[in-house]
């Protein structure tokens, strides 16, 4: 049984392999000159996103690339239908503007040849994007195995690049979890093997028998990811990790480098493991994701400091990532309703990643601005930097689900899902998420609001064009609402689902 | 019989897994922990997978045994401060009781597996002609598989400017690992001024091999690494700075030299990662003998770790 | 009882043994070494897989023992970056454990450069 390869196929190689190629010759120019590999890297690496968008929405059907001639079960084939594509698009989207913004923090200073925080930002950089993609393409569970290492070597380094103490710390619990839930994850593939024979996400769809060794498979490669993830009760490791970061860093990690783990769950739930998990998992899974959003939310009320407030929201926002599952599964199982799940949970994953981002960007010029980060003392920022305040309140709005943001459609498609399959309890859920998050974002927008010390000034003066970078994001965020007008590209591959105009 | 051989082996790599666990100092510990990585080997070879018993004895009990010892050399003045940190006994009761119930969940899995098992032993036998290689480990990881070990190059790689980035500012750009010292007359430098052209041979001689036997780039790679590391540890050379292009250019042409071979592929051979028919034994012995040097690099910088010392 | 699944009991017990470690132990090259125990029994049930499939004149299915040299090799770079991490960290603070509080509550009254 061969796999063709299909059209456009080898754009799927060069997602990855561009990044990849790019530390590499950024390693050995080094110095400022890394940075503008980077910056080269990451314009082709989104033009190459946007013409895959536009091969797949040409075919209507998923872009396969069988590597080195060998088709599974012998060989590795990459393979990226519609939910993979549109991660890759809002990766190399979000990446973009996080590196224009990081152009002003990890410059390298003039008079030094190579300074070990730029370079190391932008090689580090380019690796994530590199292994987000193979993430997102990969058709192979093993090849996926060795995507997550490296996106974990790619982000731990990150989390510790100030070189403090308690950043150190924060790196070692996260590489230890990551670690950890990689080696579950590769037991999960090698009872796979044994049972089945291959390591092909298509052919073990078609192989996987609903027994016992694939249910316990299933457990532990989720459990895993989990863990990778950050979900509730596994999110220790994410509030120090990803607040101790630079903030370009915190961005990246909590926008994008989580989503990879997350995304892995839904490939295999939903392509793998789809005669198999019981639809009782799904509830746990969604549980996991309530606990999350409910307690998430609470912590991020009580923080004293920004950074951290930022960190346990994405605690709770992922959350929301979790509650498509049962949703897509719904007692109804009416096709249409669980596309609309899916739809929902990958709109929320991109509606976030440009939230988050534009979130953390804004308290990292607002820690510039101010000298400290503490959420009580936040007066003045609003005169200081307007831009950049409006941008942390559309982010804001995403996360609350405010209309026309991406976050409120797709709030809307998961509450219509849950509501056409009558489980009313996570729509509770989800109001009681969106009602948290506004409180807390009120309360940081209202302090800032608050004028400053007559005779305050501003610790530094942040360049405009990273609060317009910012801004931008933001807006982008805000206004994400509209691609409930543009065909909905996430149905296209899904087996069972055809492309159906949205609406 | 062979119960019997594989029970006292059993008994062995266990009863050593449950002394680096309990040993109550880090150092003890980890010295354990080599035995245990060279019965781990024996049980490779007891299982058949040769390559693996190579890979293992060279990487995940030599090399990592040589990492762990060293650190927990560095880390001796931590001991005192560790003793004093006994867990609770409720921890260790619920550590017991997690533990055990994970090895019940593995147990039960490996009791699970079918009889008949699914293999690909015959696809590859079936298909290895076209490889050009005689070893079927060669044929998945440079020809069926070969992304995964191209992957698996740049993982190293990542690992190593992970690494790399903790080094403290003032020693950005320096030489890793504390100044040589080198006692002439000592045996350690004996060893290493005799050893490495051997060493260097036989890395060699188990590249080439590997084509048709068991062996390859990673074996031999780990070779050249022992036998640098040997001659830094005798202090008769100092540890490259970092900032140094051709050591940079060392580590990368390995991985640059693969992803260049892939895509002649695409425009030659059809797909990213083919061989032009007829060809690919020598395409792929092309691409070993490009990343052995590279591995080796990689691999000895990921040992002695981040700069520490600035350059003057 | 075939010795195919005498050492996937044995892998099993690696792995328990290994957890017990990771969640007791307080110093983190103590986790480490836990943790690569994990890995080793995690790497003994892919390799008895691989000889279960022993077949046309092999004596262990080849893509499994593949599968292995990879993942053994990765486990080293995580060992790797591990050490550096801890070695870093004994460097900074003089300790090797991770304390059980969240450090980032000492940055509240401390400011430093971002």
């Amino acid at each position: 049984m061969t796999t063709p390869t299909t059209g456009g196929g080898l754009l799927l190689v060069l997602t990855v392999l561009l990044p990849v190629v790019g530390v590499l010759l950024g390693l050995v120019v080094g110095g400022r000159h890394a940075q503008r590999v980077a910056l080269v890297t990451l314009l082709l690496g989104l033009a190459i996103a946007v013409a895959l968008t536009g091969q797949l929405m040409h075919s209507g059907e998923a872009v396969v690339y069988v590597l080195g001639g060998w088709s599974p079960p012998l060989g590795v084939a990459l393979r990226a239908d519609g939910i993979s594509i549109v991660m890759i698009l809002a990766v190399a989207v979000v990446v973009a503007f996080i590196a224009i913004y990081a152009c002003g923090n990890f410059g390298t200073p003039a008079g030094v040849r190579e300074a070990r925080r730029p370079v190391m930002f932008w090689l580090l950089l380019l690796a994530i994007t590199g292994s987000l993609n193979l993430v997102f393409v990969s058709g192979d569970v093993f090849t996926l195995y060795v995507a997550l290492e490296l996106l974990t070597f790619a982000a731990v380094p990150l989390v510790s690049l100030d070189g403090r103490a308690e950043t150190l710390q924060a790196a070692l619990r996260y590489l230890l979890y990551a670690l950890l839930g990689s080696m579950l994850y590769l037991l999960g593939i090698f009872l796979l093997y044994g049972a089945y024979g291959t390591l092909d996400i298509a052919l073990l769809a078609q192989r996987i028998q609903p027994e016992t060794l694939a249910w316990a498979a299933a457990a532990l490669m989720t459990a895993g990811l989990l863990a990778k993830t950050a979900l509730f009760p596994l999110h220790l490791w994410l509030p120090p990790a990803h607040a101790g970061a630079p903030a370009a860093a915190s961005a990246v990690l909590s926008a994008l480098v989580i989503k990879g783990a997350w995304f892995l769950v839904v490939r295999l739930w939903f392509d793998v493991f789809a005669g198999v998990v019981a639809p009782r998992s799904m509830q746990l899974l969604a549980a996991m994701g309530a606990a999350a959003i409910l307690i998430g939310n609470v912590v991020a009320l009580q923080q004293a400091r920004l950074k951290l407030l930022i960190a346990y929201s994405t605690v709770a926002q992922i959350g929301y990532l979790f509650l498509m599952f049962p949703l897509a599964a719904g007692l109804n199982a009416a096709q249409l309703d669980s596309a609309a799940a899916v739809s929902g949970g990958m709109l929320q994953a991109i509606s976030h990643a440009t939230a988050k981002a534009a979130m953390f960007m804004a308290a990292g010029l607002i820690y510039v601005t101010l000298g400290h980060d503490r959420v009580a003392d936040l007066r003045g920022v609003g005169r200081a930097l307007p831009m950049t305040l409006v941008a942390f309140a559309l982010g804001g709005a995403s996360l609350i689900g405010l209309p026309p943001s991406g976050g409120f459609f797709a709030k809307w498609l998961l509450l219509s899902a849950a509501l056409a399959s009558m489980q009313w309890w996570w729509v509770a859920v989800m109001i009681a998420g969106g009602l948290l998050t506004s409180a807390y974002v009120f309360m940081v927008v209202v302090r800032a609001l608050q004028p400053a010390e007559p005779d305050w000034k501003p610790r530094t003066r942040v360049p405009r064009y990273q609060q317009g970078v910012v801004l931008a994001l933001a807006v982008c965020s805000f206004l994400l609402g509209v691609v409930a007008w543009c065909p909905d590209v996430t149905r296209i591959g899904r087996p069972g689902l055809s492309v159906v105009e949205a609406r | 019989m062979t119960l019997a051989l594989d029970s006292a082996l059993a008994l062995l790599f266990l009863g050593l897994a449950t002394w680096t666990i309990f040993a109550r100092e880090t150092f003890a510990s980890v010295a354990g922990f080599l035995p245990y990585g060279l019965l781990l080997t024996a049980v490779w070879l007891r299982l058949a997978a040769i390559d693996v018993a190579m890979t293992e004895a060279a990487i995940g009990a030599g090399l990592t045994g040589v990492l762990l010892v060293g650190a927990a050399a560095r880390l001796r003045s931590t001991e005192a401060a560790a003793a004093a940190e006994r867990p609770r006994v409720l921890t260790r009761l619920l550590a017991a009781i997690v533990s055990i119930a994970v090895a019940g969940v593995v147990a039960v899995c490996v009791l699970l597996l079918p009889p008949s098992a699914p293999t690909l032993a015959p696809e590859v036998v079936a298909n290895i002609a076209a490889t050009g290689v005689g070893n079927p480990i060669t044929a998945v990881l440079l020809s069926f598989r070969a992304m995964d070990t191209l992957l698996e190059a740049v993982v190293l790689l990542f690992a190593l400017i992970g690494v790399w980035s903790l080094a403290p500012d003032r020693a950005w750009g320096g030489r890793p690992g504390p100044a040589p010292v080198s006692d002439p007359n000592g045996t350690l430098t004996y060893l290493a001024r005799v050893l490495p052209p051997i060493g260097i041979v036989v890395a060699v001689y188990i590249l080439w091999v590997g084509a048709d036997d068991p062996g390859g780039k990673f074996q031999g790679a780990t070779i050249l690494a022992a036998m640098w590391l040997l001659v830094l540890m005798a202090g008769l050379a100092d540890a490259p700075p970092v900032s140094g292009r051709g050591l940079r250019t060392g580590l990368i042409i390995g991985p640059a030299i693969f992803i260049a071979i892939g895509c002649l592929g695409a425009v030659t051979a059809g797909a990213f990662l083919a061989y032009p028919q007829g060809h690919a034994k020598l395409w792929i012995i092309v691409i070993e003998v490009a990343l052995m040097p590279s591995l080796a690099i990689t691999l000895v910088l990921l040992l002695v770790g981040a700069p520490q010392r600035a350059m003057t | 009882m075939t010795s195919t699944t005498f050492f996937g009991l044995c892998a099993a017990a690696l792995v328990g043994l290994g957890c017990y470690g990771l969640i007791v132990n307080a110093q983190l090259l103590r986790k480490l070494l836990a943790f690569n125990l994990i890995g080793h029994g995690v790497f003994l049930v892919c390799a008895i897989i691989a000889h279960r499939g022993a077949a046309d004149g092999l004596g262990g299915d080849p893509v499994p023992q593949a599968l292995l040299i990879t993942a053994i090799v990765v486990a080293f770079a995580a060992s790797a970056l591990a050490v550096a991490l801890i070695l870093r960290l004994f460097e900074e603070t003089g300790s090797a454990s991770l304390t059980r509080s969240d450090g980032l509550a000492k940055s509240d009254t401390a400011e430093q450069e971002h």
